[in-house]
C-alpha cells in the first residue's frame, strides 16, 4: 500500500511519542511506582507499534513491540521497574531514533536489527515472570508480534458474538425485541490495502444508521475514529431490517472486503460468556484473534518489500507546521472582517458625497483588521520552544552517566513561543551550550564543589522568556566559570593574539576569544565536548538567525550564556528614514539612540570620522556615501545621526531626515540581484513603492 | 494531420520596438507587462539593473534593456513598458523596452537562425534568430543570454 503521502505525519508523530516517552521514562526513573506515568508510557509504545507497522517498518515495529510487552507487564504489576531496565529503555529509543533519522534521510529505515535491545528487553519480560502459563502467554505474544484489544475468540469471523454488553446496552435490546425489531451482529472487515480505514468505518457506520440504531461497536467509534483498530470491527444494530439487508448495506461501502453477521439470539448467553471470556482476557492478554494474526502476517509482507520500492525515493518531508484550530478560526474571523471593511469601502466609494465622508472611518477600521490580522499570522507562524528543549533532561541523564558527575537541568519558560524557523535552528546551539556547561562548567571534583560552598549536585539552568521583541534563552550553570588566565594563556600559546594584545584586552574581550573557530580551551578532549567546534559553531547560527549570543562568567561561581533572538524574522519594527531623496529602513532593534551633532563635533582619528558622544568615541558613516548617492544637505547643516549597536560596538549612521517608526515585512530581493552586503532586504511602503532595509550588522 | 501539425510548431513573440529595430520576445516567458512606475535604486549593483519594483506584493528587479544591450539610455516615454519575464532559474525580472508592439506567431521556416561570424556585437550576444513578419525583420531574443550575459559595454 501506498503511505508515502502519510510519511510526514508519521514522522510528525513518531517524533512527539518518542519526545513523549523520554519525559516520562524520565518522571518513571524518578518514581517507579506511578502508574499514570506506566500507562501513559504503555500507550505511547503501542501508538508507535501501530504506526511503524501501518507504514511498514517492520524492524521499528519488533522493537517497540519488546518494548510495549515490557510495559504490559509492568501496568500489570507482574515486573518492577528498575534501573538496568530504563537504561535499556533509553537504549531502545536511541535505536527507534536511528530508525526515524534512516527514513527521515532517505525513506528507509536502515538494517539494522538492534537484536541485541530486544533480547534484553525479552529478559526482563522472562527473568522475573512469575508463573508458567503467563509465560506461554507472553512468549505467543511475541511471536505473533501483536497484541489484543478484544477478548480471545474462537468464533471465526464473527467475532460480533464476542462484543460485551453493558446493562443498559442489554435494556436497549430487550427493549428493541419486544418492539419486534431484529438484533444483528455485525463484523465488517476493511481491505488491508484501505488508506484511509476510518473514513470507510465512518461509512459503514452510516450506512447501518441508515437501517437503524448502532447499540454498540468494538472498537469503540472513538476507536475507530481515530483509527485505532486493525482491519475489522464489530457492531450491534437494531433496525427493522433484515441481517442479510445490514450485511449488504456495509458490502455497499468500497473498500470492504467483507461482512458477516446474524441475529443476535441471546442476550442472556452472551452476558454470561462476557464474564467468562473477562476472565480469560485477564489471562491471556498478549495473546491474538486469528483475523489479528493474519493481518499482522500481511503487514510484515509489505514491510519486506517497502524497503525495495523506498531506495528510489528522495526524503520528501516539508517543513510543517501544527497550528492550533483556535489560531485558524481567529484568522478566518479575521478575513470575513476584511471583506466587510472592504465591502463598506466600496459601497461608501460608490455612494455620494455625504457617505464618502464616512471613509476615513471605514479606513480606521480596516486599518484595525490589517494589523490583527498580520498579529494572528505572526501567531501561527509560531512554535512553542518546547519541542527542542524536552530533549534535554534526558541528555545530561545520559551525561551525568557518562561523566560521572552529579547534575540537575532546571528548566523554565519551555511555552516561549519563537518563529518556526528560527525553534528548528535553535536545537544545536543550545545543546552546545549544555554539554559545554556539562563537561567544562561543572566541576569534576565534588570536594572542590564543597570547598567553593556549593552543593555537591552541580545545577544547570535553562530559562527562556520573551523580552519585548526579542526572546532570551539563558543557559546558567554553578559551576567552575571561565577561568580568564587561562583563556589567554591559551590564547598566546595558540598565537591568537600577541602578549601587548593581551595586556591590553579586557576580561570579556578574553572570554569573547572562545568563540573563535578551534579555540577549546578543554585540558581533556573529550567526546562530549571539547573538540573546538562548538562555540564558533554556536555564534554563526545564533547570528545567521539574527540573534546574539553574550557570555558572562565570574570564576569559581559558574556562567550565564545568554542568547538573544528576534521575536520573528519576517515582520520588524524600524525606523524609516531619508538619505538623498530616498527611502531606507533600518531596524529598530539595532538603534541606539538618535542624535543631532554639528558639523564641526566630527573630529578625524586616523583619516576616519568620529563623534565625541557623552565620553564616547563613535566612529560616523555617511550613508550617502554607502549608497551611493547625493545627500541633500548642506555642509553647515546639523547631522542627523542614528547610533547603532552591535554588541557592545557602535557606530553613528549619518543621514538626511527621519520620517518615522513603521512595522515592515522582511522580503527578498531576489536571487538576481547580487545583494550587497548593506542591503539586507526590501519592504514595500503604504504608496506601493519599494524601500530597501539597511544592515546596520554589516556597516559596524 | 500535417497541416495542424505545421501550424502547432508556430511559436508567439511579443515585438518590441528598441530604437529602430524591432525584437522579439518569446511570449511562454513573459508574465506581465506594465506601465512604468516609480523604480526604487539599488545601490551598488550593475549599471543596467535600474532597481526594484513591487508588484503586487513581490519585489522585481527591472532592468534597462537598452544599457544591457550597449544603446544610449532614454527618457521614459509614453510608450515605455516594463515587461515582466520570468525565468525558472532567476525568477521574476523586469525589461524596459522602448515600446511593446504587437503578437507575432512565427512558424521555424519564418526564422533565420543567426551566423557566427555576424559583426554586430549585439547580435552576436543576445540575439537566438531572426524572423520576417510583413517585410521587417525582428531579431528574436535569446532570453537565458539577456538576463545571464555580462552587459556589453560593462567594465
Amino acid at each position: 500500500m501506498d503511505v508515502s503521502q502519510y510519511l510526514e505525519v508519521f514522522i510528525d508523530e513518531t517524533n512527539e511519542h518518542l519526545q513523549n516517552l523520554n519525559t516520562q521514562i524520565l518522571e518513571l526513573e524518578q518514581t517507579p511506582d506511578n502508574m499514570d506515568t506506566v500507562n501513559e508510557i504503555f500507550r505511547a509504545a503501542h501508538s508507535l507499534k501501530g504506526m511503524a507497522g501501518t507504514m511498514g517498518y517492520k524492524r521499528m515495529q519488533d522493537l517497540t513491540h519488546a518494548m510495549e510487552n515490557v510495559f504490559s507487564k509492568v501496568r500489570d504489576g507482574e515486573i518492577k521497574v528498575n534501573s538496568a531496565m530504563i537504561d535499556t529503555i533509553f537504549q531502545c529509543l536511541d535505536a527507534i531514533q536511528e530508525y526515524l533519522d534512516n527514513i527521515q534521510g532517505g525513506g528507509d529505515e536502515g538494517t539494522n536489527d538492534n537484536a541485541a535491545i530486544i533480547k534484553s528487553l525479552n529478559g526482563f519480560l522472562n527473568g522475573e515472570a512469575p508463573a508458567d502459563d503467563d509465560n506461554e502467554a507472553k512468549d505467543d505474544g511475541e511471536a505473533q508480534g501483536t497484541q489484543t484489544q478484544e477478548a480471545t475468540s474462537d468464533s471465526g469471523k464473527n467475532k460480533w458474538k464476542d462484543i460485551k454488553l453493558a446493562e443498559e446496552q442489554i435494556d436497549v435490546i430487550d427493549a428493541a425485541r419486544k418492539e419486534g425489531k431484529n438484533v444483528v451482529g455485525l463484523t465488517v472487515y476493511v481491505q488491508e490495502a484501505c488508506i484511509l480505514k476510518s473514513a470507510r468505518a465512518f461509512l459503514v457506520f452510516k450506512a447501518l444508521e441508515e437501517l437503524g440504531e448502532i447499540v454498540v461497536s468494538v472498537p469503540s467509534t472513538q476507536d475507530i475514529e481515530d483509527e485505532r483498530f486493525e482491519y475489522e470491527f464489530s457492531v450491534i444494530l437494531i433496525t427493522d431490517a433484515t441481517v442479510d439487508a445490514a450485511i449488504a448495506a456495509a458490502k455497499g461501502v468500497s473498500e470492504i472486503e467483507d461482512a458477516v453477521g446474524g441475529l443476535l439470539e441471546d442476550v442472556e448467553a452472551s452476558d454470561a460468556s462476557q464474564s467468562k471470556e473477562e476472565d480469560e482476557a485477564e489471562v491471556t492478554l498478549p495473546e491474538v484473534t486469528t483475523g489479528a494474526v493474519a493481518a499482522t502476517g500481511k503487514t510484515s509482507d509489505t514491510a519486506g518489500n517497502r524497503p525495495a520500492t523506498a531506495e528510489k525515493k528522495k526524503p520528501v518531508v516539508n517543513r510543517t507546521v501544527r497550528v492550533d484550530i483556535e489560531k485558524l478560526d481567529d484568522l478566518m474571523n479575521l478575513v470575513s472582517e476584511l471583506i466587510t471593511a472592504k465591502n463598506s469601502l466600496v459601497s461608501a466609494a460608490t455612494a455620494d458625497n455625504e457617505a464618502a465622508n464616512d471613509v476615513g472611518e471605514h479606513i480606521e477600521y480596516l486599518e484595525n483588521v490589517t494589523t490583527s490580522l498580520h498579529e494572528s499570522v505572526m501567531k501561527v507562524r509560531m512554535v512553542p520552544i518546547e519541542s527542542v528543549v524536552n530533549k534535554f533532561p534526558r541528555m545530561i541523564r545520559d551525561l551525568q552517566k557518562k561523566l560521572g558527575k552529579k547534575m540537575e537541568l532546571y528548566m523554565s519558560g519551555e511555552e516561549t513561543e519563537l518563529d518556526r524557523t528560527v525553534v528548528d535552528e535553535i536545537g544545536d546551539p543550545l545543546m552546545h551550550l549544555l554539554r559545554n556547561s556539562a563537561d567544562h562548567g561543572i566541576e569534576s571534583d565534588v570536594n572542590l564543589r564543597k570547598e567553593r560552598g556549593k552543593p555537591e549536585e552541580g545545577s544547570i539552568f535553562l530559562d527562556a522568556y520573551q523580552d519585548g521583541n526579542n526572546v532570551v534563552i539563558e543557559v546558567r550553570d554553578d559551576g567552575n566559570g571561565i577561568d580568564v588566565e587561562a583563556v589567554k594563556a591559551k590564547a598566546l600559546e595558540r598565537g591568537t593574539i600577541t602578549e601587548e594584545q593581551a595586556n591590553q584586552m579586557s576580561d570579556k574581550e578574553i572570554i569573547n576569544l572562545l568563540f573563535l573557530p578551534s579555540f577549546s580551551t578543554a585540558k581533556v578532549v573529550s567526546d562530549i565536548s571539547g573538540r573546538g567546534v562548538g562555540l564558533d559553531v554556536v555564534k554563526s547560527k545564533i547570528e545567521s538567525l539574527s540573534g546574539e549570543v553574550d557570555v558572562k562568567s565570574t570564576l569559581g561561581v559558574g556562567s550565564t550564556w545568554t542568547i538573544r533572538l528576534p521575536l520573528t524574522l519576517a515582520i520588524i519594527q524600524s525606523l524609516m528614514v531619508v538619505v538623498g531623496n530616498e527611502k531606507y529602513a533600518i531596524p529598530l532593534g539595532n538603534i541606539q539612540t538618535i542624535e543631532s551633532i554639528r558639523p564641526d563635533d566630527v573630529k578625524a582619528v586616523q583619516q576616519k570620522e568620529v563623534i565625541n558622544l557623552r565620553g564616547n568615541i563613535i566612529p560616523i558613516i555617511r550613508l550617502s556615501e554607502i549608497l551611493d548617492c547625493k545627500s541633500t544637505k548642506a555642509e553647515d547643516e546639523d547631522l542627523v545621526v542614528v547610533i547603532v549597536k552591535k554588541g557592545d560596538k557602535q557606530a553613528g549612521l549619518v543621514i538626511d531626515e527621519l520620517t518615522g517608526q513603521q512595522e515592515i515585512v522582511i522580503k527578498s530581493l531576489g536571487k538576481y540581484i547580487q545583494r550587497s552586503k548593506v542591503i539586507s532586504g526590501a519592504t514595500i511602503l503604504g504608496n506601493g513603492e519599494v524601500a530597501l532595509i539597511i544592515d546596520p550588522n554589516a556597516l559596524i | 494531420m500535417e497541416e495542424v501539425k505545421v501550424y502547432s510548431e508556430a511559436v508567439q513573440y511579443i515585438k518590441i520596438e528598441m530604437g529602430t529595430e524591432m525584437f522579439g520576445i518569446d511570449i511562454s516567458f513573459v508574465d506581465n507587462i506594465v506601465r512604468p512606475q516609480h523604480v526604487t535604486r539599488v545601490p551598488n549593483v550593475a549599471s543596467y539593473i535600474k532597481g526594484v519594483i513591487n508588484i503586487r506584493g513581490e519585489i522585481i528587479p527591472i532592468m534597462s534593456l537598452r544599457l544591457k544591450m550597449g544603446l544610449e539610455e532614454i527618457e521614459e516615454t509614453k510608450s515605455t513598458r516594463f515587461i515582466i519575464i520570468k525565468m525558472e532559474k532567476y525568477g521574476k525580472i523586469g525589461l524596459i523596452v522602448d515600446a511593446v508592439k504587437e503578437v507575432v506567431a512565427l512558424e521555424d521556416n519564418q526564422i533565420e537562425r543567426v551566423k557566427v561570424d555576424t559583426s554586430d556585437e549585439i547580435t552576436q550576444h543576445f540575439v537566438s534568430g531572426v524572423g520576417k513578419v510583413d517585410g521587417v525583420l525582428v531579431s528574436l531574443l535569446d532570453l537565458d543570454m539577456v538576463i545571464m550575459e555580462k552587459s556589453a559595454k560593462e567594465e
